[in-house]
């Protein structure tokens, strides 16, 4: 199935956060959005839901959110993008719909606009604790690739590489962003259409009846076909072997689990992304994601007026992790600071790459705001002062 | 069929066609009724005057959802109880697919009770077998939203106390456009059934009222999977039209089959495509 690209809004705009979100959606082909209304991602659906029509998608909105990653994991296999936007509680409610879209490697996107948790929370806040969930939240073992925008201009970028990278892997790949990135204004440039790029799905091109589901070139990723054009295969959620038939043994789980997880994990340098800044020389490196880096940015600013060396890591794939650079980064620095708006998640991953050769330090970035911004400076000090 | 030496007939299955010969044995045990339920899925198959290929088959978690894995159609067996919105978004995805959800009582009405209910309010033309055996089986054997008053079951050691679900009157009242049951002995109004209700545009719903010959037979002493059916076969009256309300199973009772409710009503699609176009001028 093929996109009319004709739509694509060229130019500068002001966009939120949440419309760049909608418009990258659009411009990388999403063919079929479902969701569930939520807090603070319904401006992702408003936008859509105006927009989608020009570009002959399909809107729908489900009876929960259990329901709307079911429908995507179905519209994919017609041959259409799809997309699914939610926040904390029904990011949760996805869980076991994110094991099944591993498990069929099934291309689509989640955005998961982040608030305040457990729970409720404060639906109108930002926060930053799903990052695990992403990472660990379905059942059972595998890997996923979760990209973390901190403007309107990245939500664009980020939610068409997200597209990009689904495709590519034939996997669901995360969007986690959070209220404030949703809701900011800012300008936005959307690129011409020719100059967007897009990774189409790699479809299979045999005899119809030798299609195998899940046989996998060498990186690991497997053909797909569409719905309806004769190939008759069948697909499982159980443990299965490349035909897609379920087989309950040792073998065919090893087999399975194994191909699901390494095609991510053996192409992880193509797929991390991070952006560094003043890393040369640093004595602690700052490391953040999302909205907090903006902070980071305040932060590091006013302490390099007093003359200290600190560095800053952004992360924007989160997942997978930049591994080998926090590992390289630890061999030359005293320690890592780590806000984010949670209790601490992402500053264990620092922790553990950076294997004891440097200490690390986490940052609880509950506000934005001048306090915030201070708890950051003194942490930085902190981390110099080495009474950690 | 073709000889494949001298002399010698080569033995095909009547339904290799449409049935993954390379999946059998199938897992359902002997006098089960959801073999007899497929195999007159397959024959309503034969007399569609549609491209096969452009159908598939999307099951739920439980027995009847290893339905989708014996079907050669294009076919998923998803999670449990969301088949049919997975089957939805298939549908509202390409429309000139035709989509068919086999399932069972528990994956359907209990566990995805929402989105049955909302698939028929929505009427989204899909068509759902339910396969209803009163139990959870693939468990071995619990019991379930449709578990009739008083049978036992291996969670309802004293007999169940619960109201089991009207399935007939949900899908009424939740705006399904064609509601029949039958038993699995019914082998031939079933098929026509089935074919009627992939035929009919809207959400539709064929109940199969059929014996767990293992766990529902064993518990409460109700004989093999083939006295249960003829059981069922024998107790049964077809009343096309009766109101639902009517229709809720007792434990060993008359069950009332019939085609109930074949209605208008506009699909999803079709209204969702007159409001754009009214909305765009």
């Amino acid at each position: 199935m093929r996109t009319n690209f004709g739509k694509v809004l060229s130019g500068t705009h002001n966009f939120s956060g949440s419309e760049a979100c909608a418009e990258g959606a659009l411009s990388a082909g999403c063919g079929f959005l479902a969701a569930y209304p939520i807090v603070p991602s319904l401006e992702i659906l408003e936008r859509f839901s105006m927009r989608f029509s020009d570009f002959g998608a399909v809107y729908i909105q489900m009876e929960d959110e259990i329901s709307t990653l079911a429908a995507v994991l179905g519209a994919a296999w017609t041959g259409r993008k799809a997309m699914t936007v939610t926040s904390g509680p029904g990011f949760s409610l996805m869980m076991e719909h994110v094991g099944l879209g591993i498990m069929l490697e099934t291309p689509c996107v989640i955005v998961d606009v982040g608030r305040f948790g457990p729970s409720e929370g404060i639906p109108g806040k930002p926060g930053q604790g799903d990052v695990m969930q992403m990472r660990w939240g379905s059942h059972g073992d595998y890997e996923v690739i979760v990209l973390s925008p901190n403007s309107p201009q990245e939500m664009f970028d980020l939610t068409i590489r997200a597209f990009n990278l689904s495709e590519q892997y034939r996997t669901p790949v995360m969007v986690m962003t959070d209220e404030t990135v949703a809701h900011m204004r800012e300008e936005v440039t959307i690129p011409l259409v020719e100059d967007i790029e897009i990774i189409q799905r790699r479809y299979y091109k045999g005899p119809k009846d030798k299609y195998l589901p899940f046989k996998r070139d060498e990186n690991l990723v497997p053909e797909m076909v569409d719905i309806g054009e004769g190939y008759r295969f069948h697909v499982t959620g159980l443990t299965h072997n490349e035909k897609g038939y379920p087989i309950i043994d040792a073998e065919t789980q090893e087999a399975n689990v194994h191909a699901i997880v390494n095609k991510i994990r053996l192409n992880s340098d193509k797929i991390v992304e991070f952006e560094e800044d003043n890393i040369e020389n640093a004595d602690v490196v700052v490391v953040s994601y999302g909205i907090t880096s903006r902070d980071v940015s305040e932060a590091v600013q006013r302490v390099r007026g007093e003359g200290v060396r600190v560095g800053t890591l952004r992360l924007i794939t989160v997942w997978p992790f930049p591994e080998k650079r926090i590992t390289q980064l630890a061999e030359k620095i005293k320690a890592f600071v780590v806000p984010e708006i949670n209790y601490g998640q992402i500053c264990f991953e620092v922790e553990r790459c950076a294997r004891g050769k440097a200490e690390t330090l986490s940052v609880f970035h509950d506000r934005s705001d001048d306090n915030g911004v201070s708890n950051i400076i003194d942490t930085i000090k902190r981390a110099l002062q080495g009474s950690v | 069929m073709a000889m494949a030496e001298k002399g010698k007939v080569e033995e095909k299955h009547p339904m290799e066609q449409l049935l993954r010969m390379d999946r059998m044995p199938h897992i359902w045990c002997p006098g089960c009724g959801i073999g007899i339920s497929v195999t007159a899925f397959v024959s309503a198959l034969k007399k569609l005057e549609f491209d096969l290929n452009k159908m598939c088959v999307v099951s739920g978690i439980g027995c009847t959802g290893r339905v989708a894995g014996y079907i050669k159609l294009d076919s998923f067996h998803t999670t449990h109880g969301r088949a049919i919105p997975f089957a939805t978004g298939i549908k509202m995805a390409n429309p000139d697919l035709k989509v068919v959800v086999f399932s069972g009582d528990g994956d359907l009405v209990s566990i995805g009770g929402n989105h049955f209910i909302h698939a028929a309010r929505r009427n989204i033309d899909i068509t759902v077998i339910l396969v209803n055996n009163f139990i959870y089986a693939m468990t071995g054997g619990q019991v379930a939203p449709t578990t009739p008053e008083t049978a036992y079951t291996t969670t309802s050691p004293f007999g169940n106390f619960e109201t089991p679900a009207n399935i007939p009157q949900l899908a009424e009242a939740a705006g399904a456009v064609y509601v029949a049951r039958w038993t699995a002995l019914h082998v031939r109004r079933l098929e026509k059934s089935i074919v009627e209700a992939i035929n009919k545009p809207g959400f539709s719903l064929v109940e199969i009222v059929a014996p767990c010959s293992m766990y529902y037979s064993r518990i409460n002493r109700l004989g093999a999977g083939i006295d249960m059916m003829r059981f069922y076969h024998e107790n049964s009256i077809i009343k096309h039209d009766e109101p639902t309300e009517n229709l809720a199973v007792g434990y060993q009772k008359q069950i009332i089959v019939g085609k109930f409710i074949d209605r208008e009503r506009p699909g999803f699609i079709e209204s969702n495509r007159r409001w754009s176009a009214e909305a765009k001028g």
